[in-house]
């Protein structure tokens, strides 16, 4: 049986994602955590806020995660946003794959955070000190 | 129709959910793209905006439906 978590949350777990990944077929796990980082081209960002479309992100979140299990050999698939106000070194963003050996779960783990940037309707607003931007909106 | 608002598109029509009279029959996800750009010339600064039709990505020649749930995507910017 694979396993599969997708959820938007108000807070990422980064202590539960190994259980969820853990597989007695798995004997490679790989996670990527994206976290807040405190400059941005050299100005300092008080703040993170995430603001999703969830009932939308969640259905473009289960189609990687199930893209995923086509690609590779995969036992486990966690793809976790988080959504609100998030400060500097908090995570924001937790994906992972578990598969029998390490390069199917490495390979799928970077697909899922790519793909996961690439289209799920979430959006990011950096807060500066004097003012406030929303990541690539213009170009 | 009423279509919802995201990110930055909120900010630029000022609310997350807007009734639009304006577009009736036969209207589709390029229809109301325009429509936005006419009435919100700040959706032309955009580095692109997307519509999403009952939660699905929908190409410009969608047709969009009275019971739709229609939604405007700004550029993503997750993770």
């Amino acid at each position: 049986m694979n396993k599969k978590i997708v959820e938007i949350v108000d807070t990422i777990n980064t202590s539960q994602v190994y259980a969820e990944l853990s597989h007695p077929h798995s004997g490679g796990i790989c996670v990527f955590v994206g976290a807040v980082r405190e400059f941005t081209n050299n100005e300092e960002v008080v703040a993170l806020e995430f603001e999703t479309y969830k009932s939308m992100a969640i259905k473009e979140l289960d189609k990687i995660a199930e893209e995923a299990f086509e690609k590779w050999q995969l036992n486990a698939v966690v793809l976790q946003h988080a959504v609100g106000a998030k400060k500097v070194e908090e995570p924001v963003v937790v994906v992972g794959a578990s598969s029998a050996h390490r390069s199917e779960c490495f390979e799928a783990c970077r697909f899922l955070i790519d793909t996961l940037k690439e289209r799920v309707p979430i959006w990011k607003k950096e807060i500066f000190k004097n003012k406030s931007v929303w990541v690539s909106a213009h170009p | 129709m009423k279509v919802l608002f995201f990110g930055i598109s909120k900010d630029i029509v000022g609310k997350s959910e807007m009734e639009i009279s304006d577009l009736t029959k036969k209207t589709t996800v390029n229809d109301l793209k325009n429509y936005l750009k006419d009435e919100f010339p700040e959706f032309s600064n955009l580095t692109s905006f997307a519509v999403a039709v009952n939660s699905e990505y929908a190409k410009d020649d969608v047709s969009l439906e009275r019971n739709d749930e229609i939604a405007v995507i700004p550029p993503v910017s997750g993770g």
